[in-house]
């Protein structure tokens, strides 16, 4: 059967299979909506928490991404994963007890301030959207590629399935979605690996085999450092951005991942707080198993790229090579007319410009395995990109319906209203994000890695003082919040897309890159929220006893 | 704190996460990041130690601090009877 039949069929069967869970999940109460209910097990949430997190960008580009960066990509390894270590031990135990339903919750409780509220809204639908439009088209992306279909088209259908389960199950029928999603997505990522892998150094386990040597015992890296040096590209084993700003990415990103509304709200499923811990360490041990095989696959795709392609005869390329210049992700030009293509890291000389995105789409291809593997890739990204939308959609329709209008707009909201209200919000927040999806602004690539710095630059400081510093009071955790979140603005804003003046490389502050930027962006909100708060009056009592209270799980005599 | 069990147990509690907290510092910023060139000298098969540690290493040791500190805090449940 050829690959498209294949594709028609995998991703027919996962898709019936999304629409099943959902029928099966259906939401009965708010509470099911937000929080599934809050009985998940923590195997099952780790699984879903996994799937939430991991989106086209982690299953489609990050593979590429260290590919073409090398040992730079490592911003994105470390950080990504280490932000759960925050998340298990500062965080997800505590929001677990205080046990409601939302981030802006936690916040407008915590700093008892409908102003901090909002502040915690806004900045939690910024991140959302700006996450949730990179996701739908990543489904178009791959509707286009492996289907033939418009890629229009692709975020239509991808909206309907995602409408689907989202709005009938909320928030039961994602986790057990993200459940089967987890499992499809990793499936598909790991066997084209191995199989590179068993090709390539003789090894069935990819983290192992790219450390391994190739049949003449040449090293793969070395191999690798070497085919960079002969072609002028920088060494792979070592980068070229500054140790500083490698250092303020990492730190970014990881502080970030703990500050994500998307990722927070899933620990507030589970029946108990030692369920919290122990649902971080299966969603981290389930994600390590994708990350600590993308850089194996980075370096196999890599190798093979260039082995493929360069210094060879362009009409003699494989067939991926015509079906990717298609797409115009792949272009060939060749500027000193002698048939072959040059891959050089000289700009001027360079004849092959490769998109990032198309390394794990393409890789089983260029690796020349077989059809059903092609295709299980596709239904992959497909459940990546599906998931991670999903998720987003349930924070930005809470947000709106419980944190805007039921906690600050409309109070005597019924259960029932609350629950049509937040099925209609997750509607229109779909039907923005398609939007997005089938026109994206010039930004959205630009912004979904800056998301992190949001989320850092705002959420995890107002949660980590309101967890570790009980005298931390409304005035400052507003000025925290409100600072770090504008500081990060302006710094993205100016250096993106040349507001207040623009700017280039040179301009940077301290040479840090707008995605290392976070980092200092969460330094000004911590300062700030702990001098503002020392001179002004302390918590009432209440708001400190609650402070104590999701200090301790609570014990068999209490309850 | 309203007694001294809690008390003890939130001091324990702070304890551990100084400890984990600076293993996860060490992997990565230090080991992976700042002292990288220093340690991508020694090698490991095909790999130079430097670079595993970034890519490979300090993912494993982070999957395991949490589970470390799973076991270490389910203890200290038990020992102050918190069952939540």
């Amino acid at each position: 059967m050829d690959i498209q039949t294949w594709t028609w069929i995998l991703v027919g069967i996962t898709f019936a299979l999304y629409i099943g869970i959902a029928i099966w999940s259906r939401a009965g109460s708010t509470k099911e909506f937000y929080v599934a209910g809050g009985g998940v097990s923590p195997l099952a949430n780790g699984l879903a928490t996994a799937a939430d997190w991991m989106s086209a960008a982690s299953f489609i580009s990050m593979a590429g991404l260290i590919s073409f960066n090398g040992y730079d990509g490592s911003v994105y390894l470390m950080g990504w994963t280490g932000g759960y270590v925050l998340l298990a031990l500062l965080l997800a135990p505590y929001l677990r007890k205080f046990g409601k339903f939302t981030v802006p919750d936690f916040i407008g409780d915590r700093y008892y301030s409908n102003t901090a509220r909002s502040v915690a809204v806004f900045c939690a639908l910024l991140v959302s959207f700006t996450y949730v439009a990179g996701q739908m088209r990543g489904v178009g992306l791959v509707f286009s590629r492996f289907l033939e279909v418009d890629i229009n088209t692709g975020v239509i259908i991808g909206m309907i399935i995602v409408l689907f389960y989202a709005v009938l199950g909320g928030m039961k029928g994602i986790t057990y979605t993200q459940v089967a999603q987890y499992c499809v997505l990793i499936f598909a990522f790991m066997v084209p690996a191995i199989f590179i892998s068993i090709q390539m150094t003789g090894n069935a386990i990819p983290q192992l085999g790219f450390g391994g040597a190739d049949q003449n015992g040449v090293y793969l890296l070395d191999k690798l450092d070497g085919l960079h040096q002969q072609l002028g590209f920088a060494e792979y084993t070592s980068g070229s951005k500054s140790t500083l700003d490698v250092f303020f990415i990492t730190a970014a990103l990881m502080v970030g991942t703990a500050g994500l509304p998307h990722v927070i709200v899933r620990f507030f499923t589970v029946k108990k707080v030692s369920d919290a811990r122990k649902s971080a360490g299966w969603a981290l041990l389930f994600i390590a198993i994708l990350y600590t095989t993308a850089p194996a696959i980075a370096v196999f795709a890599r190798t093979n790229l260039i082995e493929t392609v360069n210094n060879k005869e362009y009409v003699k390329m494989p067939r991926w090579f015509s079906s990717w210049e298609e797409t115009e992700l792949i272009s060939f030009e060749d500027k000193n007319n002698d048939g072959r293509i040059q891959y050089l890291g000289d700009p001027v000389k360079n004849e092959l410009t490769i998109d990032r995105d198309i390394m794990v789409l393409a890789n089983p291809e260029i690796a020349k395995l077989p059809n059903w593997v092609i295709a299980l890739v596709a239904a992959g990204g497909l459940a990546a990109a599906l998931s991670t939308a999903a998720g987003l959609l349930l924070v930005i329709s809470s947000s709106v319906s419980h944190d805007l209008i039921k906690k600050m707009i409309k109070p005597d909201i019924s259960e029932k209203e609350e629950l049509v209200v937040a099925r209609l919000s997750a509607v229109v927040a779909v039907c923005v994000a398609g939007y997005f999806g089938i026109n994206p602004p010039d930004f959205v690539a630009a912004t979904v890695a800056l998301a992190f710095g949001l989320a850092a630059a705002s959420f995890f400081p107002a949660i980590i003082l309101g967890i570790f510093n009980k005298k931390l009071n409304k005035q400052g955790a507003i000025a925290g919040m409100t600072v770090g979140i504008l500081l990060m603005l302006f710094y993205m804003t100016k250096f993106k897309f040349d507001w207040f003046g623009g700017g280039t490389k040179e301009d940077w502050w301290f040479g840090i890159s707008p995605e290392g930027f976070g980092t200092v962006a969460m330094i000004t909100n911590f300062v700030i929220a702990l001098v503002v708060s020392k001179f002004s009056p302390d918590p009432p009592e209440d708001v400190q006893e609650l402070v104590e209270n999701i200090r301790i799980p609570s014990g068999v005599s209490e309850s | 704190m309203e007694n001294k069990s809690h008390i003890a147990y939130w001091k324990t509690n702070l304890k551990y996460l100084t400890i984990l907290l600076a293993i996860w510092f060490l992997v990565s910023f230090v080991f992976g990041i700042l002292l990288v060139d220093e340690l991508n000298v020694i090698r490991m098969g095909g790999f130079k130690l430097g670079f595993w540690f970034a890519q490979q290493g300090s993912i494993y040791v982070f999957v395991i601090l949490i589970f470390v500190y799973i076991r270490l805090m389910n203890n200290l449940d038990k020992k102050h009877n918190l069952n939540d």
